[in-house]
């Protein structure tokens, strides 16, 4: 009788036992044949912009962004100008990712009605897994033409003279799944300066990040040094920026206050001439959406 | 003593059931289908590990989430950033068996239907799901498929008002897998 019962809490118990057992084994055996895969961390930032300057972030394969940077006037101008509301400074862009690695972009400014066009290519991809990598590398350069009237028309210009170069490499982290940070060493080549005394190489430091809020709010920073001596005959100053970015579906929302009126690198990293703390401060936003013109071809059934 | 002959003998049956066959596949197909007033929503994963004991109905699936495709960009990011996360839940799985199984003779070609039950984790939430599909024996081959809803909101993936229209709440899963005879 008691082995009776003994059998009866037994016997399921080794059923459970030998079912669970079975099934331990099948996803050993899984995991036996599973090969290391490379882990790709996407999404260091939500936008191909940090605040002002450029993210790591590249449109994907196929895909096309259409950017509008908007600033609108210094704070410190009063009722009369709204405050800046007013006034509107802005830069129109067109990205596209020719490959995951490799994007293009074109902008109008309405500074000095500048054409900007740039190429950016990511060097390294932040991975894990079968393939460590702790950083991702972008490397970016572009360049400006002006196109308004030259400035005195009666002297001999040059076309060379409309052109500004911007070249920089972008060295990022996400740590975890809300922080990311990147450094930025710049360099900016101008034609022509005002003065001798100015340089016409011109190099920058800057550091930015992000930190996520929620899972589609985060708070974004950006800091641009510029060595001194550099920019001499026009008192310019550091360019700082701090901005929310808000994603919704295909939109990314970027709301910023910043001291640079200039939305491309040239004009963010060299012509800073407002400081923060006079006033010059400059509400902005970026619109980003994303359209994809060719999609990925799917494997046949 | 008895007892002990009978723990005993059903240890061993458990061990030749463990060592008997097994069938595995790399390249099963898992897609899901989201539709929606606004948008219709559509992800393949190919690289699915599935593994299914013909001695004892028992399976277990694997499936990384970063393995599923999406026609936009876009929205493969936001499914792994924001909705599956798949940084900190990289894989799903699904281990149960097939609960009709004495009602399959495996041994030769044809196609049953069959009931499955199990756990499926996803998002680091645990369901126990129980659904059909069809097993079928073709050439040393077999092949199941099924098509079943998931609530989204079952695995704690929440989906933000202002996309309500753009993504459905429950997903149509449709599994395609073909496994062959594992080597052991």
């Amino acid at each position: 009788m008691k082995y009776k019962i003994l059998f009866l809490f037994i016997f399921p118990g080794l059923m459970f036992v030998a079912t669970a057992k079975g099934q331990d084994d099948l996803l050993s055996m899984i995991e036996k044949t599973e090969k290391p895969t490379i882990d790709y961390t996407t999404a260091t930032f939500k936008a191909t912009r940090i605040v002002i300057g450029q993210s790591i972030e590249l449109p994907p394969k196929g895909n096309l962004v259409f950017l509008i940077s908007h600033h609108f006037g210094a704070m410190n101008t009063g009722y009369e100008n709204l405050f800046g509301l007013k006034e509107a400074h802005f830069r129109l862009g067109l990205e596209y990712g020719i490959t995951d690695r490799l994007g293009l972009g074109v902008g109008l400014n309405t500074d000095k009605n500048t054409w900007d066009g740039f190429v950016k290519y990511k060097l390294l991809r932040q991975s894990k897994g079968a393939r460590k990598m702790p950083v991702s590398i972008d490397l970016f350069g572009n360049s400006a033409i002006y196109t308004t009237q030259w400035a005195d028309p009666t002297r001999t210009n040059y076309f060379s003279s409309r052109i500004t170069y911007a070249v920089q490499v972008m060295i990022a982290r996400k740590f975890g799944n809300s922080l990311s940070l990147q450094i930025t060493p710049s360099y900016v080549h101008k034609n022509i300066v005002p003065t001798s005394d100015d340089h016409n190489d011109i190099f920058t430091l800057g550091a930015g990040g992000r930190m996520k809020v929620s899972q589609r709010v985060s708070i974004n920073a950006e800091y641009h040094y510029l060595f001194k001596g550099q920019v001499v005959s026009t008192t310019v100053y550091n360019s700082f920026s701090v901005g929310v970015d808000i994603e919704t579906g295909g939109h990314v929302f970027q709301l910023f206050l910043t001291n640079s009126k200039g939305e491309y690198e040239e004009t963010f990293l060299t012509e800073t001439t407002g400081k923060w703390s006079n006033g010059y401060i400059y509400l902005g936003f970026n619109i980003s959406r994303m359209f994809t013109i060719v999609k990925p071809k799917l494997p046949k059934e | 003593m008895r007892t002990c002959s009978i723990i005993f003998t059903l240890l061993f049956i458990t061990t030749i059931s463990a060592g008997a066959q097994k069938f595995i596949t790399k390249t099963g197909h898992i897609r899901f289908y989201s539709d929606s007033p606004l948008e219709k929503i559509e992800a393949n994963n190919r690289q699915v590990n599935c593994a299914f004991d013909l001695a004892t109905g028992d399976f277990v699936f694997k499936v990384l989430m970063k393995s599923f495709e999406f026609e936009k960009a876009l929205m493969q990011e936001h499914f792994n950033e924001n909705y599956v996360e798949s940084d900190k839940f990289p894989s799903a799985t699904f281990i149960g068996k097939v609960t009709n199984f004495k009602d399959v003779n495996p041994s030769k070609d044809g196609i049953y239907d069959v009931n499955v039950e199990g756990r499926l984790t996803m998002h680091g939430v645990s369901k126990n799901i129980s659904e059909k599909g069809t097993f079928e024996m073709k050439q040393g081959k077999l092949i199941g498929k099924a098509k079943f809803n998931i609530a989204v909101a079952d695995y704690k993936i929440t989906i933000p008002g202002n996309v309500g229209n753009n993504i459905s709440k429950t997903i149509e899963v449709t599994v395609d897998l073909t496994l062959d005879k594992a080597s052991m």
